[in-house]
């Protein structure tokens, strides 16, 4: 299989380029993309990228394969290679520190805005904030985010706007602190909202869906958004 | 740097209820407007004085011109602040996108005083 990788080094490269590697699949197996990079970096140990739990569960190897963000850990080769050729470039739109690594920060600031935990200043009860099993159910779909980045970074306004849209990565745990039973700063929540970038920006587009390697769906929660600043309004 | 105040409304939501009616209204006049053809079939010069000489079409007319404007006006600012930034075009980005944003709404506002004499003028 041709393998065809990004390689930046800003201390050795002036310019970022595509390096291609022969790589012989094992017979009878289908390699995860995840695989197939440690097998190019037993060829060229200098060869960056990140990754840490290797099940789909920490979100640190978030790369482009063959044009599509995903998961290397959890991506099949054969699901994306075409033709006996596989292209992996570092996510889009984000600065890259070195090959397949890119600097989150911009995505993190992002992240920060939404101010992403329970915020509750009534009196704490004496154990816990309890929440009915239908408050908790609507959580579901919006907790299980493990921000790998990979939907921000295959939106267009989050390439075009970085420093102003939250995008959908930030907008689906907005909704998930906006949805909670337990929080009471919905109004400051969605007064941090309404100016014409940090949401509105989503043209719904769907790429966030498209590529969330956990089948989630930021752009019905931004859709839920929307509407409670709509109601919120009017 | 791109910021909000030369939007139509400095205000997203607001932007976006806008930008909604706007469609409707001209939604609805398109459909009435296709819908006419199609029942009046072929019409000459007369039948369209005739039909823009009533009060109420002068009046959805100007609703399908003002609605023009406005949807044109926040639809071509979100292009204007996507495409024409620093990291695209540097220190001259400020610069372009004024240009790029008067010459729309040099243009919308054109299309809205041209609408007016037609419907009005003599």
């Amino acid at each position: 299989m041709q393998v065809s990788v990004y390689r930046y080094d800003p201390d050795k490269d002036a310019a970022p380029y595509m390096q291609d590697f022969d790589i012989e699949l094992p017979a009878g197996k289908d390699l995860m993309v995840l695989d197939l990079l440690a097998l190019l970096k037993e060829r060229d140990e200098t060869v960056s990228y990140r990754r840490s739990c290797r099940e789909g569960v920490c979100g640190s190897d978030g790369v482009s394969m063959n044009g599509k963000n995903g998961l290397a850990c959890i991506t099949p080769v054969s699901e994306v290679a075409k033709g006996g050729k596989l292209t992996i470039k570092p996510l889009p739109g984000l600065p890259v520190i070195r090959d397949l690594v890119v600097d989150m920060e911009q995505f993190y600031a992002q992240y920060r805005k939404i101010e992403p935990y329970l915020i509750n200043n009534e009196v704490p009860p004496t154990r816990e904030r309890l929440q009915s099993p239908a408050e908790r159910e609507k959580l579901d779909g919006l907790y299980e985010c493990i921000l790998c980045a990979c939907c921000s970074t295959a939106c267009p306004s989050f390439w075009w706007n970085p420093d102003k849209f939250i995008g959908p990565a930030g907008l689906l745990q907005a909704y998930r602190f906006l949805a909670d039973s337990r929080d009471t700063a919905t109004e400051e929540r969605l007064a941090n909202l309404d100016d014409p970038f940090s949401v509105f920006r989503c043209r719904g587009i769907m790429n966030c869906v498209n590529v969330c390697p956990k089948g989630l769906n930021p752009t019905r929660a931004i859709g839920h958004i929307r509407n409670m600043l709509l109601k919120r309004a009017v | 740097m791109v910021t909000q105040v030369t939007s139509f409304s400095r205000n997203g939501l607001s932007d976006f209820i806008v930008q909604r009616a706007t469609a409707y209204i001209l939604a609805a006049y398109t459909v009435f407007l296709v819908g006419y053809l199609l029942i009046q079939g072929e019409m000459v010069y007369a039948d369209w004085q005739m039909l823009f000489s009533h009060t109420w079409m002068q009046i959805f007319t100007m609703l399908a011109l003002v609605s023009t404007c406005a949807h044109a006006w926040i639809g071509m600012w979100t292009i204007g602040t996507d495409y024409i930034r620093e990291h695209y075009f540097g220190q001259s980005a400020n610069g372009y996108r004024l240009i790029y944003q008067v010459i729309c709404i040099l243009t919308l506002a054109s299309y809205l005083f041209w609408g007016v004499k037609i419907l009005w003028g003599n």
